[in-house]
């Protein structure tokens, strides 16, 4: 064992090995131990006592590991790492900006340093952060106001943005520059700072106080960030541009400005000017703690009897439930809780999961929202149907959740490719892992084959679908630090399902009508193939003007397909105009402009769209207004006597 | 008894044929054209129901009377297949019919054509006549020569104007040889002088195309093949028995039908047939008999009520002492259209020929006429014909 004394990376304090690690790695090492102990010659001097390995047995601090295990967090690649970087100074802004009620106005500016070094500049119109924060909030890791409370936020740990500019600090060697400012009338400061990795603990460089930086913020207060680091710039999946623009869809409250490394400045304007919510913190469900969290609640609460140790650090527990999980756990509201041993506890633990407990307040969860969320959606994705659905919160594991689904389908996706999926969580787009994250799995196990499109047996559908999953929770679940996946808790996975399946009967509907009245345009190209000929033939035979007969019949044809299409809708039994019953539903929009043009010419490509004096789409245009009075009537008899 | 009935129908049937030679004497132009007009006005008016509807934005249709068994009916007193009045409605605004009706349009301005500058075409020449890409799509007006012949079919119907009437004709089959003198065409053909070919049987044999000029024949034997009406025509049949040869390829051509028809009405000669002894053969009788389903709408010019059935019998069997080995093992579809055609109305009331089918299934095997040969080369025409006719022996 002591040979094979092991680094320390995979454990964060070395005083205590957990127990857990010893005989694998034994097991691991010990066919070549084994030769040396079968040859047992004289006694060897030992390599180490223990009193030498004593000294070598210190902390190690929570710098130091992640400075080891990036890859926890997210820098695993310069590709990736540049994307983390981002990530991680966007979050920590739009988390400040929401916290504060201030509707976020964000710069994102990179630019190219060398081949694979690059600075990063993220400045919003956030409340800024006073001089004395500064030095923890970005030089010291687990370091934040977000770990110690249940409330939805974007950033969970405090790793986040400390572990950037570390991460800036061991690849190029460069501090970190922050300018803050709080109001009209404070001072901006600029603070250049490095985190001493050995000690967990931020280092001050340089400081000073510039008159010219104010011009920086127009509001008054912001705080600016300058990273440099080592990374490197891809378009496409999963490149920044794609998280910003995924961020804009989640945050239409926000505008972003990004000047990206190379090309022109792009903007994502704001699509509403409400504020999300404002979120209440909550505090744990009973339900949702394990043991453990219960024995450390127990050493830590203020209270120091029992019945109110579980009123007031709980929610969604009285006095009359705290009387019941006491007297189920043998003990009562009075008992000290100092008197609280470990069978106690385990005692207590078991009472309640035994007890019925209301479920959580879900007034800690902010959901976009669907007109938020379809506004977002209309903003960055050029299709022509979009709907959102939002499912009313529920619990996993003593944690309210809250799952919103949107989709838009058609306009100019690609129809041959599988459809995309966005991944929210507490409005972050999540790039990575997409396979072994909930959302995916949910989309995926989705059957959308019964509305109307195509999926191969255990994929993704392949249509012209982007399918937008947020999960809003005052804890995410994620699978990794680096947060990338949502874990797969069934609770989860089943509100996600029923979300895309109300999305999804929105869509059937829409494909269903859009089909029908292909089939009705392709009944009409038929006829108009036709009638060309019927006309020169009737022409040859009795001599009629082949142009007034061709003008009749395709006025004819014209009305006749228009009239199963206008007067029936997706169920054939209302009289309807337009879409239906998605006209009056909120969470549907429909852009007509954008739908793919209905001609069903699969034989006659090269077909002239004018041949006929206007374009089809005119034409149908025209005889949906004046045939619909007309019509109506007509056909509703006719109807009749067909059923 | 039946032959002398035949004699008899013979001998009044003479004056008609003087009076057909008469009208086919005269001017054939003339009557010709009056034809002509008359399909054209028909086809015309057929055609001005349909611009009437257009112009009026009513949905233009076509009535197209039912060419299926469930619009077939048999007329008992006639004994010939007749079409009902099921119709069935084609309408330009529907998906499913809307090709067909155009199609039917093509063709029908196609016969116009024809009928206009008397000329006449092929089936196959009709659809190359009016096959061209519909213009502006990559669609043909037909999809092949299938498409044409059945919209053809249907203009006839439709139109009520035969495919003679349309100057439409079809592949010539079938072979005719014998005691008769025709005029085909204006040129005399003694179809004694034929040597091993035979003379072909048209397409057309209306009287404006076709004459009996001299017939000397007693009755006409129509066998199923062209093998087996070369062996007749070889030892000479028809002349030592007075007779007129023809031959159909299997199912008859409407033209060698109508000729039959024409030999049978016009000159009163009887028909024999020898066929096959199978669920085919018999149905082959039965079209020259009363009419095929399909061309109802043709039985009372093709159908030939008093045709006899001389053989195959299934008894031919053991009465000719024929070998197992000509036997031909009935198939699952044999059987099963043998029941069908057992089942015909035209058939049901016929005892001999339930009793005939009956004993064929029994049997569990047919014979084609050329099994008689295993016998002797020539048993078939000097032995087994002759003695069926004879003994009258053969089946209504």
């Amino acid at each position: 064992m002591t040979t094979l004394f092991a680094p320390p990376p995979a454990r964060i304090s070395t005083r205590e090995t957990p127990p857990a690690d010893g005989p694998p790695e034994a097991t691991q090492h010990e066919p070549d131990a084994m030769p040396e102990a079968q040859t047992p010659k004289k006694p060897t001097r030992r390599r180490a006592t223990a009193e030498s390995m004593a000294k070598k047995q210190r902390d190690i601090s929570v710098s130091e590991f992640f400075a080891k295990n990036r890859h926890l967090l997210g820098f695993d690649n310069p590709r990736k790492a540049m994307l983390t970087t981002v990530k991680e100074a966007v979050d920590n802004a739009l988390d400040a900006c929401e916290e504060a009620g201030i509707l976020a106005d964000l710069f994102i500016g990179i630019e190219e340093l060398a081949e694979t070094r690059f600075r990063l500049t993220v400045r919003d119109n956030g409340p800024g952060i006073v001089r004395k924060q500064i030095d923890n909030i970005f030089g010291k890791l687990l370091y934040g106001s977000k770990f110690h409370r249940l409330k939805m936020s974007r950033g969970q740990q405090g790793i986040g943005i400390s572990a950037a500019g570390m991460y800036g600090l061991m690849t190029t060697g460069k501090p970190v520059l922050i300018i803050s400012k709080t109001g009209k009338r404070k001072p901006a400061h600029e603070v250049l700072l490095k985190i001493d990795t050995r000690k967990n603990r931020p280092v001050i460089v340089a400081e000073a106080e510039h008159p010219e930086d104010d011009q920086l913020f127009a509001e008054g207060h912001g705080t600016q960030i300058v990273i440099e680091f080592e990374g490197r710039y891809n378009k496409g999946r999963q490149s920044v541009d794609e998280y910003l623009e995924q961020t804009a869809i989640a945050n239409p409250h926000t505008r972003i400005i990004y000047d990206p490394p190379v090309g022109d400045r792009v903007e994502f304007p704001r699509a509403v000017d409400e504020l999300p919510p404002e979120t209440k913190e909550i505090k744990p469900h009973p339900k949702g703690i394990e043991l453990g969290t219960l024995i450390t609640m127990l050493e830590r609460t203020r209270a120091t009897k029992l019945g109110g140790f579980l009123k007031d650090d709980f929610c969604r527990v009285g006095p009359r439930v705290a009387a019941e999980i006491t007297k189920k756990a043998g003990l009562t509201p009075q008992s000290f809780v100092s008197r609280v041993g470990h069978v106690e506890a385990e005692k207590l633990y078991k009472a309640i999961q035994d007890t019925r407990i209301m479920a959580p307040p879900t007034d800690c969860l902010a959901p976009i929202g669907t007109k938020t969320l379809l506004a977002g959606l209309l903003k960055e994705v050029k299709a022509e149907f979009y709907a959102a659905s939002s499912r009313s919160p529920t619990v996993y594991r003593g944690n309210p959740f809250l799952i919103e689904v949107g989709i838009a389908y058609g306009g100019d996706l690609p129809a041959d490719k599988s459809a995309k999926v966005m991944r929210f969580a507490n409005r972050v787009p999540l790039l990575y892992q997409q396979s072994g994250c909930a959302a995916f799995k949910s989309v995926v196990e989705t059957a959308w084959r019964g509305y109307g499109l195509t999926q191969p047996r255990g994929a993704l559908p392949v249509a012209p679908l982007v399918v937008v999953i947020h999960m809003a929770s005052v804890w995410v679940p994620f699978t990794s630090e680096s947060k990338e996946a949502v874990a797969d808790y069934d609770e989860i996975r089943k509100e996600m399902r029923l979300a895309l399946q109300e999305c999804g009967r929105k869509l059937a509907t829409y494909v269903r009508r859009r089909q029908r009245m292909k089939r009705e345009g392709e009944r009409r190209a038929a006829f108009e193939r036709y009638i060309g000929e019927i006309a020169k033939a009737c022409h040859d035979i009795t001599g009629t003007d082949p142009a007034a007969l061709y003008e009749a019949l395709q006025k004819t044809a014209t009305r006749r397909t228009a009239e199963t299409d206008q007067l029936l809708d997706e169920e054939g039994k209302v009289i309807s105009n337009g879409n239906g019953r998605l006209d009056h539903d909120d969470s549907v929009v429909i852009r007509d402009d954008l739908a793919s043009p209905i001609n069903g010419t699969d034989s006659g490509d090269g077909r002239d769209e004018t041949l006929f004096g206007e374009t089809r789409r005119a034409v149908w245009k025209k005889t949906k207004k004046k045939v619909r009075k007309k019509v109506k009537k007509k056909v509703t008899k006719k109807l009749r006597q067909n059923r | 008894m039946a032959k002398q009935a035949t004699r008899k129908k013979t001998g009044k049937r003479t004056t008609k044929r003087t009076v057909a030679r008469a009208a086919a004497a005269a001017p054939r132009s003339a009557a010709s054209k009056k034809r002509d007009e008359r399909t054209v006005g028909k086809i015309t008016e057929m055609t001005e129901g349909i611009v009437r509807a257009g112009l009026a934005h009513r949905d233009p249709f076509l009535d197209i009377p039912t060419r299926a068994s469930s619009n077939v009916k048999y007329n008992k007193s006639r004994k010939i297949l007749e079409m009902g009045s099921a119709k069935q409605r084609r309408n330009l605004f529907n998906l499913g019919q809307s090709k067909k009706f155009m199609q039917m349009l093509l063709v029908a301005s196609g016969c116009k054509e024809l009928c206009e500058q008397g000329k006449t075409l092929s089936l196959r020449g009709m659809y190359y006549r009016k096959l061209h890409t519909i213009p502006g799509t990559k669609e043909k007006t037909f999809a092949g020569q299938d498409d044409s012949d059945a919209v053809l079919e249907d203009l006839e119907v439709t139109a009520d104007a035969l495919r003679e009437e349309l100057h439409v004709f079809a592949k010539k089959r079938g072979t005719m040889v014998g005691n008769i003198t025709v005029v085909d065409n204006g040129d005399e053909i003694d179809c004694r002088h034929m040597g091993s070919g035979g003379y072909a049987i048209p397409s057309i044999v209306e009287p404006e195309t076709i004459r009996f000029k001299k017939c000397e024949a007693e009755f006409v034997l129509h066998v199923e093949k062209d093998t087996v009406w070369s062996r007749f025509n070889e030892d000479r049949f028809w002349e030592t028995h007075n007779c007129i040869l023809t031959e159909g390829s299997g199912q008859p051509t409407r033209g060698v039908r109508r000729l039959l028809h024409r030999l049978n009405k016009e000159l009163g000669l009887p028909i024999y047939c020898l066929l096959d002894c199978d669920p085919w053969g018999h149905y082959i009788y039965s079209v020259i008999k009363q009419g095929s389903i399909s061309l109802a709408f043709e039985s009372k010019r093709m159908a030939v009520p008093d045709a006899k059935f001389l053989g195959i019998q299934a008894c031919d069997h053991d009465r000719c002492g024929l070998t197992d080995d000509v036997q031909i093992e009935l198939s699952q579809r044999d059987v099963v259209r043998a029941k069908q055609i057992a089942a015909y109305p035209w058939f049901q009331d016929k005892k001999r020929w339930q009793k005939e089918i009956k004993q064929m299934l029994r049997n569990g095997f047919k014979m084609e006429v050329e099994a008689l040969i295993s016998k002797d080369i020539s048993y078939v025409t000097e032995v087994y014909v002759p003695e069926r006719l004879a003994a009258h022996d053969w089946l209504d």
